[in-house]
């Protein structure tokens, strides 16, 4: 019930378009992927997020969800298996709080590749700060969401794959696997999981990509 | 299971949107709590402690759980508390009003607020353009409905409680004229209605204070020009 008519809009090489892929992947959720050019929008994308203009849009029986972290809650909600968060409303409400703590450091790690001097300093500092915080959550624990894989896991997902290649191409340090030792640890337990590691997009691409954004982020005058 | 009432504490700033959201939503389910004026500029120890990644209010404590965040603690309060829903039943209608009440957070309110407090004219020129085009989107998203939720109101409708109170006293400080009958005429009366809804009128704080402390610091913003 449900699987049939599931369409995800995503980019290849895109973090928040893959927290909706493991979501569906976990849950045993069949779909169609169709792969959308962001450098060049199609008119399906401009049709279905015409607020945003942007990926992932998740489509069910022709109604389309937009915003990542929402369409998790969308998913968990229709398709019971594997639940993707707690039963309890406090531990649902943790969730959906760090889970916008996930949102903001993404953007400020990705801010702080993009640009350069004090400003990625002030921006690198932020997220430091924030990833100390996020090293006692994840203290003492296989994965955010206990022994599986849930909602926090997949918000913080960029954490193991997309970080990595962002402190590269920014010539920075987030994670530090001294002070972050828990987080190291549940980067491995992530990385390792049959799910996961089977849906990662090449890291020499992300390379690239990275490159060319940020070099896009420099050359664009910003008010 | 019933939640215990003497141990619901919501700390707080008078005059903030954010916890005049999760005061309506207090109010419409009949919650008593305890109130905790926060002094921002001297954070209180029980602050740091309850939200020390963001160190701001909002911040709702349930049993001595804290959780902050205005739209998370909203969710939470219609989960705790089940009368009077805040968010629809259906799936598919929860996750547009969580996608709506998001978009406020996102493309209004900081866009709104930089419209009047921006002292580069060009920046607050294109601040007002952006707060222009969100609005747009909202006017259409309301369509001939009385609220965002329906014949009563939702998360959305708590969310855009911004819109309803604030951005008309940050127009009037400064000489602004965006949100207006004219050109958002669904969302206008909308607002009327919202506003002066029993259960936001007695969660709203008292006009005239607000809209002093707001005009200090556009004169401050002004005169350090």
């Amino acid at each position: 019930m449900g699987s049939q008519n599931v369409k995800l809009l995503s980019f290849l090489l895109s973090p928040i378009g893959h927290r909706v892929e493991w979501a569906l992947k976990l849950k045993g959720v069949d779909y169609e992927y169709i792969e959308e050019d962001i450098f060049n929008k199609s008119n399906l994308l401009l049709k279905l997020n015409p607020v945003h203009k942007k990926v992932p849009v998740l489509v069910h029986n022709q109604k389309p969800i937009a915003e990542s972290l929402i369409i998790l809650e969308y998913i968990d909600q229709t398709w019971k298996q594997y639940p993707l968060l707690s039963q309890h409303p406090y531990q649902r409400a943790l969730a959906r709080f760090w889970g916008t703590v996930a949102d903001k450091i993404a953007k400020t790690s990705w801010v702080a590749m993009c640009c350069s001097g004090d400003e990625q300093e002030n921006n690198v500092k932020e997220a430091r700060e924030v990833m100390d915080k996020i090293e006692e959550e994840i203290k003492g624990k296989k994965f955010f969401g206990g022994d599986n894989i849930g909602y926090l896991d997949l918000a913080f997902g960029w954490i193991p794959y997309w970080l990595p290649v962002w402190e590269e191409v920014g010539s920075m340090q987030i994670v530090d696997p001294l002070r972050h030792s828990a987080i190291s640890a549940w980067i491995t337990n992530f990385l390792t999981h049959p799910v996961i590691k089977d849906s990662l997009p090449p890291r020499d691409k992300m390379l690239v990509y990275s490159h060319r954004r940020k070099a896009e982020f420099s050359s664009t005058p910003r008010g | 299971m019933a939640a215990s009432q003497e141990e619901v504490t919501l700390l707080g700033v008078t005059g903030s949107a954010f916890v005049c959201r999760v005061q309506i939503a207090l109010k419409l389910k009949g919650v008593e709590y305890k109130y905790v004026e926060e002094n921002l500029g001297n954070k209180s120890d029980l602050l740091l402690k309850y939200n020390p990644v963001y160190k701001k209010v909002p911040v709702f404590v349930h049993n001595e759980k804290p959780i902050p965040e205005s739209l998370v603690i909203v969710e939470y309060i219609d989960e705790t508390w089940k009368h009077n829903p805040i968010l629809p039943s259906d799936p598919y209608q929860r996750a547009l009003a969580r996608f709506w009440s998001k978009f406020i957070d996102d493309r209004v309110v900081g866009a709104a607020w930089k419209a009047v407090y921006t002292v580069d004219e060009e920046e607050r020129e294109k601040n007002v353009e952006e707060s222009f085009e969100a609005l747009q989107f909202l006017e259409n998203e309301l369509k001939d409905k009385k609220f965002f939720g329906g014949e009563e109101f939702g998360l959305v409708d708590i969310a855009a409680v911004y819109i309803a109170f604030w951005i008309p006293i940050f127009q009037e400080i400064g000489g602004l004229e965006l949100f207006t009958s004219e050109n958002f005429p669904k969302l206008y009366k909308w607002s009327q209605e919202f506003v002066n809804h029993p259960v936001v009128k007695e969660s709203l704080p008292p006009r005239d204070p607000v809209f002093a402390f707001l005009k200090r610091r556009y004169e401050s913003l002004s005169a350090s020009k």
